[in-house]
């Protein structure tokens, strides 16, 4: 699959925001002593700018921005549908949280338990999305929707290091600790993923795309010279050299480099997992195959 | 329960593209709106098409086959671009079966060529919506037309008659007499979405003719070509 940007930045900043929030809860859940308003504020100031920004370059996904709220109609079926609400509705209870917490209106642990309710049915809905096109195989799997999780979680929380270790210092090393445990918790599932889409074998073959059953066919002609939606969409169009680029990038950006950083530099850690996650998403898509490549793989 | 559908005689297909110039033609004069063309006349022509014809070739040098392949929406039963719609924009008819996309209510994600295994939906970049092969729904219950024209484009377009259209559901159909008599098969059907559309297998073509058959049907005695003899029986009129 092409990797369409507006969705790289998309999941990547709400993920962060999803797991800031979660790291805020539990930080007034277990810690609430040590803790000012400000802190809780400026947290969730932090955590809708993220979302919100997320929410925006979502928007450069579409060819029809201005019909964007048709997209939550059809929450019964789409995966797309029910992102499209689940978004603005944990916005509004982080909203509701912060605002709790600056006007001293109470109830913010019931308000928070919303909250991560919400982040987490966020998360569902996201990798939802990838996870529910079947012929996708790469991607229809549980594993898509528990790294969409654990590795928003774990920015969320490196982000929440970092935004400590300069408003809440005696938080730093806990939150620090976290971030390191979900990382290494992402270690274990992105890499299984990543074994799984490597040593995956496609259902579809151009026998059962063109019905003929003869073990050697090539296809000579594709209907077109000059490309169409089909070899523009389904193909990242990149050489291996660069595929292989990414993945290190990846590897190192989301992975060894925030594990190194984190207890020392939270907010150099963030920056790194970052750009890491970026390339995450990159090759999350570059990995699906779709079957309808099958169709498109000669010009002449 | 109705279900138009296009059954494709691969047997037959020459791949001359008419019915891809005829659905062009068609679909880009409606009322939908022109089907964008890129570069047209430069390099790298591209543009929206809502049927493509392609071409396999099938075994080794030199026991080789040509099949041309026409690929357009197949209209499925249970099509995987439906529900995945944020907006409802794509929809299946329920009175016919024809699976189409609202350009109103599109709002242009892609997510259900995502969801297509066969890759028959074009964005068309110039609308900024998600298009597809209607069954020219704007012209089969068209009854301003003569009820022979009351077809696709396409299957109007081909010349050695390659294109059944019709209801599959329906047993005596022309198409499903096609499907039953000459082995008519679904394209991935591992992709789960049943489609509508079937095509006809490539078959060994052979006429047996004997040696008597050389001679007219209609002539009785069997003695073509053999020269006047006055003793042959009397025709009808001689005997009246």
């Amino acid at each position: 699959m092409r990797p369409a940007f507006s969705v790289l930045f998309l999941t990547t900043l709400i993920g962060v925001g999803q797991g800031l929030f979660i790291a805020l809860f539990f930080c007034e859940l277990l810690a609430p002593a040590t803790l000012s308003r400000d802190f809780f504020v400026g947290g969730t100031v932090l955590a809708l700018i993220f979302s919100g920004l997320g929410g925006i370059s979502s928007v450069f996904h579409l060819g029809h921005p201005e019909r964007a709220w048709r997209a939550m109609t059809m929450w019964r079926t789409s995966w797309l549908a029910r992102e499209g609400i689940a978004l603005p509705a944990f916005m509004g209870a982080v909203f509701a949280y912060g605002l709790a917490h600056w006007t001293g209106f109470g109830h913010t642990l019931a308000i928070g338990v919303v909250g991560v309710v919400l982040a987490l049915t966020l998360f569902i809905c996201t990798g939802m999305i990838y996870g529910a096109i079947k012929v996708l195989k790469e991607w229809a799997h549980p594993l898509t929707l528990v790294n969409y999780t654990v590795l928003g979680c774990a920015s969320g929380t490196t982000l929440a290091a970092a935004y400590a270790s300069f408003t809440a210092p005696d938080l730093a090393m806990p939150l620090a600790q976290a971030a390191f445990a979900l990382t290494a918790l992402g270690v274990l599932t992105r890499g299984s993923s990543l074994w799984r889409n490597a040593t995956l074998r496609p259902v579809s073959t151009l026998q059962t795309a063109i019905g003929i059953r003869h073990p050697r066919i090539v296809q000579k002609s594709q209907g077109a010279m000059g490309g169409s939606f089909n070899t523009r969409e389904f193909f990242h169009g990149k050489s291996p050299a660069f595929v292989r680029g990414v993945l290190i990038t990846m590897l190192l950006g989301a992975f060894v480099m925030p594990m190194v950083l984190v207890l020392s530099l939270p907010l150099l850690a963030f920056v790194f997992q970052y750009i890491g996650l970026l390339a995450e998403r990159w090759y999350f898509f570059a990995e699906g195959q779709h079957p309808q490549n099958l169709y498109y793989q000669t010009v002449s | 329960m109705t279900q138009l559908a296009l059954v494709i005689d691969l047997n037959v297909c020459v791949g001359c593209h008419a019915c891809v110039t005829n659905c062009k033609q068609w679909n880009t004069s409606g009322a939908a709106g022109s089907l964008v063309d890129c570069n047209p006349y430069e390099a790298e022509p591209n543009g929206t098409f809502f049927n493509r014809v392609q071409t396999f070739e099938v075994g080794s040098f030199p026991n080789t086959d040509t099949v041309h392949f026409p690929k357009s929406c197949l209209h499925c039963e249970d099509p995987a671009c439906v529900p995945v719609c944020p907006t409802g924009a794509s929809y299946k008819r329920k009175e016919d079966g024809i699976v189409l996309v609202d350009y109103d209510k599109c709002i242009g994600c892609k997510y259900c060529s995502w969801a297509c295994p066969y890759g028959v939906r074009e964005f068309d970049e110039q609308r900024k919506v998600m298009t597809k092969c209607t069954l020219c729904v704007d012209r089969i219950y068209d009854e301003k037309l003569p009820e022979a024209e009351r077809k696709p484009s396409c299957v109007l377009a081909c010349p050695p008659g390659a294109r059944l259209f019709g209801d599959v559901h329906d047993p005596e159909s022309e198409v499903s007499t096609a499907i039953r008599e000459r082995g008519g098969y679904t394209l991935m059907p591992e992709a789960g979405t049943n489609p509508s559309n079937h095509y006809l297998p490539r078959r060994k073509t052979t006429v047996t003719v004997r040696a008597e058959e050389l001679y007219r049907a209609d002539n009785p005695h069997k003695i073509d070509g053999a020269p006047f003899d006055r003793d042959l029986p009397p025709t009808t009129e001689e005997l009246n």
